[in-house]
């Protein structure tokens, strides 16, 4: 049994000893888009000593995603994460640890509310120094914006207050190192794997100052206490909190941080999109009712602009898996050790399920096309199955706390040329490529 | 309409039942949905929308009988 009779997708970059490996770092989203093309339903490329299968379609994405972890590890699959958290912190909790999690933490529906007002405290707070009109960059702003609201509702606001913008830049820092590289050897001696370990010492460093003063400052009252004080009374270390820390984060993160900065560029370069969400925004909030509970309810026009945004441009482009035990995928057999994957990126644009896929149409989340429930396999931003993102509903409250705020009281227009912004792929967390710039102007009402 | 949930899909997120607490429960001891009317009244039908709508794990769906 081998993968050999997977037809292997052709070279566009040339080998450097590594297969694939030079294009994954260059053009990621060509490459997973040839081995659709050349290879149809189940193809693969090489990845240093490994061979990656790639499904597609929903039949064998629906075999993909509701494989048990028993049979697909997703820890394994990621090398690159290893150095950023920390070696022995959990990459990924099991369904039945998530579900657990679910029960008792931070993303419990009924903690939602509480995490919207939260929400909506961090974006003013963010916005406070505005004034009538400017200009930001919309990776740096939403990258710090988002480190206060997932440290805030995940770990608690009294870490939060610890927190300014030099934990968003270190943080950012460790995002960067995620080069494809990692796959040879995470530890390799590369400048982008020397600026991510001394980033994750520096925010250790940080974690430390904090633990400090908890100690010096003594027990407080329980309804005081955030996850730091609990993690601090069973005598875990700073380097072992951070490593907690920065995995709890790094879901929430960049890929948060992505999607907000896309659906405000997706919304400037589609002006009628951008009246009606406008509209239907001011509409909703006429009464004076607040953020923090219209964020939890439906918000049809903007919420269908968001589903867009995620279908074109989705945070994660490629999500993987181990083979553990003898897995059938399209037909083929396909042997332990095996690296198999699925592209959110190229799924979420095949014609046949997504008509006209490179336009930005939110008209198809309205009744009764519904592409992303009649596409359930394939209209996959969050992945699908047991491991759909845990925090989808969580991030869908945030993207419509911002976007209740700041165009309410904002408007915006590209500082560059639209075709301008765009997103760097030349690591595995892809982010917006800067400059990215945004100009800013109150509202006349 | 039927509604039908799928079980290896759900994640225990209870979004449904605030949606249309009449047709979905929660069995706490698997951590589960559960369906409390299969053919529930038309009436009910833009609640169950909604749950279908905003499940998070995508687990429920509604089919015409």
């Amino acid at each position: 049994m081998s993968t050999e009779q997977i037809p292997e997708v052709s070279y566009a970059v040339d080998d450097d000893g590594h297969g694939h490996l030079a294009e994954m770092r260059v053009d990621p989203i060509g490459l997973f888009q040839r081995v659709y093309d050349e290879c149809g339903d189940i193809g693969r490329f090489r990845l240093a000593d490994k061979d990656v299968v790639l499904v597609y379609g929903a039949e064998a994405q629906e075999q993909f995603f509701r494989a048990p972890d028993s049979t697909l590890d997703q820890a394994a699959a990621y090398p690159f994460m290893t150095p950023i958290f920390g070696k022995g912190v959990v990459f990924d909790a099991s369904p039945e640890e998530r579900q657990q999690m679910l029960k008792n933490q931070a993303l419990r529906g009924d903690m939602m509310r509480g995490h919207a007002a939260t929400i909506e405290a961090e974006i003013n707070r963010m916005v406070a120094d505005w004034g009538d009109e400017g200009e930001i960059d919309l990776l740096d702003w939403f990258a710090e914006l988002t480190i206060y609201t997932t440290s805030a509702c995940l770990i608690g606001k009294p870490f939060r207050e610890e927190l300014d913008s030099s934990f968003a830049h270190h943080y950012h820092d460790l995002e960067r190192g995620t080069d494809a590289l990692a796959y040879v050897d995470p530890y390799l001696d590369i400048e982008s794997f020397r600026i991510r370990d001394a980033a994750r010492e520096k925010l250790v460093a940080l974690v430390q100052g904090i633990i400090d003063k908890r100690v010096t400052r003594g027990t407080v009252p329980k309804e005081e206490r955030d996850l730091l004080d609990v993690l601090i009374s069973i005598d875990m270390t700073a380097d072992y909190i951070t490593g907690i820390f920065i995995s709890m984060m790094f879901a929430g993160h960049h890929t948060s941080s992505g999607t907000a900065s896309w659906a405000l560029i997706e919304l400037m370069r589609h002006p009628e999109t951008m009246k009606d969400v406008v509209a239907e925004l001011d509409d909703l909030y006429a009464d004076g009712s607040e953020v923090s509970f219209q964020a939890l309810r439906s918000i049809p026009r903007l919420e269908a602009a968001l589903k867009e945004t995620l279908r074109l441009h989705p945070p994660l482009i490629i999500l993987m898996r181990v083979v553990q035990e003898t897995i059938e995928l399209a037909g083929h057999t396909i042997p332990p050790g095996t690296v198999v994957a699925a592209s959110p990126r190229v799924s979420n644009r095949i014609a046949e399920d997504f008509p006209q896929p490179d336009s930005f149409d939110p008209g198809r989340y309205l009744d009764p096309r519904q592409e992303d429930l009649q596409n359930r396999w394939t209209w996959i931003p969050f992945g699908a199955g047991k491991h759909r993102c845990v925090g989808n509903a969580f991030a869908m409250m945030q993207m419509k706390a911002i976007f209740s705020v700041i165009l309410r009281d904002y408007e915006f227009e590209m500082a560059q040329p639209s075709e301008d912004y765009r997103d760097d792929v030349s690591k595995m967390v892809i982010q917006l490529q800067q400059p990215c710039r945004v100009r800013y102007q109150r509202r006349q009402r | 309409m039927r509604v039908v949930a799928d079980l290896g899909l759900c994640q225990g997120h209870q979004m449904c039942q605030g949606e249309a607490p009449e047709v979905f429960g929660f069995d706490d001891d698997v951590d589960l949905v559960t369906v409390l009317q299969e053919h529930p009244d038309d009436s009910l039908r833009s609640q169950v929308a909604a749950a279908v709508t905003y499940c998070p794990a995508m687990a429920l769906a509604i089919e015409e009988d």
